[in-house]
């Protein structure tokens, strides 16, 4: 207990080393001793303005994103019991992005706040759809689900494709919210999609104690006075709010889900009490650090931070794919 | 299903064996609407012109203006559909035969994606150069497409490999590598200018629209090529659809047969790939339909070929004339057509509780 308290500790301490990395680094680098300046006492120079209006909201988005996608992924996981379980590779981001193009192309949606409903509806459509595609009589195995997701995904971006054929306009602000990243949305859009955020969070936090009983297997969760039903649907509604706030401020970020909530098994175990905040501190972590990264690597351009997660969260799930056994959660 | 009633003995020299006459019949009866849909395709467009007269140009007749329109826009795009249609179609059929799942395919083992990230590449990055025009489209797009689809191949082949090839591993290493293929085509969309992404977008869904003799050829040529070889490996494949031990008691040299068989699949799909961007699960569904028809229990080659060129074809038909005056590309069809099949598949073989 005390150990995990101590690593949950450190862990927030990494993230706040990281956002001020994230906040100071970047096309111009901005001195720490500057960044101070602008967060306590802006005067309105070059260097306050950049921090103030560009570096803190996109931090703050990162992070909001990251704990959003880091426990998403986990609730995905525990639920499907399937440790390749990811917003992205079961399509429930491919739903939701059709879904937001629909919204654009047939009603004119442009505000966040208007498209941010049919995400969510976009996304619970296709999660449900993936689970009962993949899931038989015996439950779903890792290979249905991800299948099942390919099929989704694949029906989605043709859907997609054909709408933004249609209308050079969509196709243009499509292309950028497709590759995923936090550059450029200013704090307002943040606000707008907190609520939804914190609801979810809300959600998860009532679900990890249903959690680790449906670890166990329905029968016996059922047998220690779980009510299943209702831990499923929560843990739906909860990953839906959090996955589709995401994805509609963002864009598909993908593998993040699918990285963080193994890292933070390694380092608290199982209990989803733990593994829950864990997930969403290591999410932060790890979305600020590849974003931070994009902005290094091609310098003076950026790198989308769904582009720089690709690169690092695909090899990972190879490695998961190639152990012995895949292993059932 | 066949035994007695569908088969004949036949004895041709020292090879002997059953002839089974519906597989046959399928690929004859295919041939036939396979060309009549082709012919169909070339009628239809702007300048309609009529059937009869479509043949009549082809056997040399006909006036200046419809010989330029037959000859020289809309039979090449016919072609191009139908041999990309074909190459997918046995690509499938291999893949699905050796992975012993009908749900294997290039589509979803990473081999179309890897090919759409080449060819993108080149169109974008070509386009900022500004020299993307004459030689640099016509050789650059398909050279990258190929490479970039034996690249994508050959790296899920080797991650999968963990002393031998599993169906499943195959499957889900695919996955992973069509998704970061994926990503990068969806990076380099942001790149370019508008103009360029609406034509990779096209590209990327899988158009036959402009394409000429220039995108015949080289997919009329590998078909010419790999479907006697693969043909001559269908023995091979009959083996592989049993089980690892099985197969090695057949006396067949396991992982050789394997990798070639799969090499020759990827370069079908790639050079498809190549002419007419990723068509979504024309490899999937044709080999499916083909293995459904003809009653056997392996996809036969031959029939999933002509299934494959037929769906092509036919969907190219639909996408450029069931929506007015806009042509979609004829990927977004096979897509919305196919996706559900694929779904179907899923539940049907999840009751069977084979994958």
């Amino acid at each position: 207990m005390a150990l995990r308290s101590t690593r949950l500790f450190l862990l927030v301490g990494l993230l706040v080393l990281v956002a001020l990395a994230s906040v100071a680094i970047g096309a111009k680098d901005i001195p720490l001793g500057d960044v101070w300046h602008a967060l306590t006492a802006s005067t309105g120079l070059e260097n306050d303005l950049v921090v103030r209006e560009l570096r803190v909201p996109r931090t703050l988005l990162g992070v909001a994103v990251g704990i959003a996608l880091g426990i998403g992924g986990a609730l995905m996981q525990g639920h499907t019991r399937n440790p390749l379980a990811d917003p992205g590779i079961l399509g429930v981001t491919q739903g939701a992005a059709f879904a937001v193009v629909l919204s654009i192309f047939t009603l004119g949606v442009t505000s966040l706040y208007g498209y941010v409903w049919f995400a969510f509806a976009g996304a619970l459509v296709a999660s449900v759809v993936v689970f009962l595609l993949g899931s038989g009589r015996s439950g779903p195995t890792p290979v249905t689900l991800a299948l099942a997701g390919a099929a989704v995904s694949a029906l989605m971006q043709g859907l997609v494709a054909a709408l933004v054929l249609l209308d050079r306009q969509s196709l243009d602000a499509f292309r950028f919210w497709q590759v995923g990243g936090i550059a450029g949305r200013d704090l307002a859009v943040l606000w707008q999609v907190l609520p939804f955020l914190v609801l979810g969070l809300v959600l998860a936090a009532f679900n990890a104690a249903g959690l680790n009983a449906l670890a166990l297997g329905d029968d016996v969760a059922r047998s220690l006075g779980q009510r299943v039903a209702l831990t499923r649907v929560v843990g739906v509604v909860a990953t839906t709010l959090l996955v589709g706030g995401a994805v509609a401020v963002c864009g598909p970020i993908g593998f993040l889900g699918l990285v963080v909530p193994h890292a933070a098994r390694a380092l608290t175990g199982p209990d989803y009490r733990w593994l829950l905040p864990f997930s969403g501190v290591i999410g932060a972590i790890v979305l600020l650090v590849a974003d931070v990264v994009g902005r290094v690597v091609t310098r003076p351009g950026e790198l989308e931070v769904g582009v720089v997660m690709a690169l690092v969260g695909a090899p990972f799930f190879i490695a998961l794919v190639r152990r012995r056994k895949l292993v059932k959660l | 299903m066949t035994g007695s009633t569908g088969s004949t003995g036949f004895r041709l020299g020292p090879v002997s064996g059953p002839l089974r006459w519906r597989p046959f019949v399928v690929v004859v009866v295919g041939l036939g609407l396979l060309v009549l849909a082709a012919a169909v395709s070339v009628a239809r467009g702007d300048f309609p012109i009529p059937l009869g007269q479509v043949f009549d140009v082809l056997l040399g007749g006909g006036q200046r203006g419809q010989r330029f329109i037959v000859l020289d826009l809309r039979l090449p795009r016919a072609l191009t559909g139908l041999f990309v249609g074909a190459a997918l179609g046995v690509a499938g059929a291999v893949f699905q035969s050796i992975a012993r799942n009908p749900l294997a395919s290039p589509d979803i083992l990473g081999v179309t994606w890897g090919a759409g990230a080449g060819a993108v590449s080149v169109i974008t990055f070509a386009g900022t150069l500004g020299a993307v025009d004459g030689t640099m489209a016509r050789v650059g797009v398909p050279l990258a497409s190929l490479a970039g689809g034996l690249l994508a191949g050959l790296l899920v082949y080797g991650l999968a490999w963990r002393r031998g090839i599993e169906g499943f591993r195959l499957v889900l290493v695919g996955i992973g590598i069509s998704a970061v293929a994926g990503n990068f085509t969806h990076y380099l969309l942001t790149v370019g200018d508008v103009t360029d992404a609406a034509r990779v977008m096209v590209w990327i869904t899988g158009s036959l629209n402009g394409r000429g003799w220039e995108h015949v050829v080289p997919v009329g040529l590998a078909l010419a090529l790999l479907i006697p070889a693969a043909l001559v490996g269908t023995r091979l494949l009959g083996a592989l659809q049993f089980d690892d031990d099985t197969v090695r008691g057949l006396g067949v040299r396991l992982n050789g047969a394997r990798s070639v068989m799969l090499l020759l699949a990827v370069v079908l799909a790639a050079v498809a790939t190549a002419a007419a961007g990723p068509v979504a699960f024309v490899a999937l569904a044709s080999p499916q339909i083909a293995l459904r028809l003809a009653g056997t229990a392996t996809p036969p080659l031959l029939g999933s070929a002509v299934v494959g060129g037929l769906l092509v074809v036919v969907s190219d038909l639909v996408a450029r004339l069931a929506f007015g005056g806009f042509e979609l590309p004829v990927g977004v069809v096979t897509a919305v057509l196919g996706a559900p099949y694929l779904m179907y598949l899923l539940v049907r073989s999840r009751r069977e509780a084979r994958v």
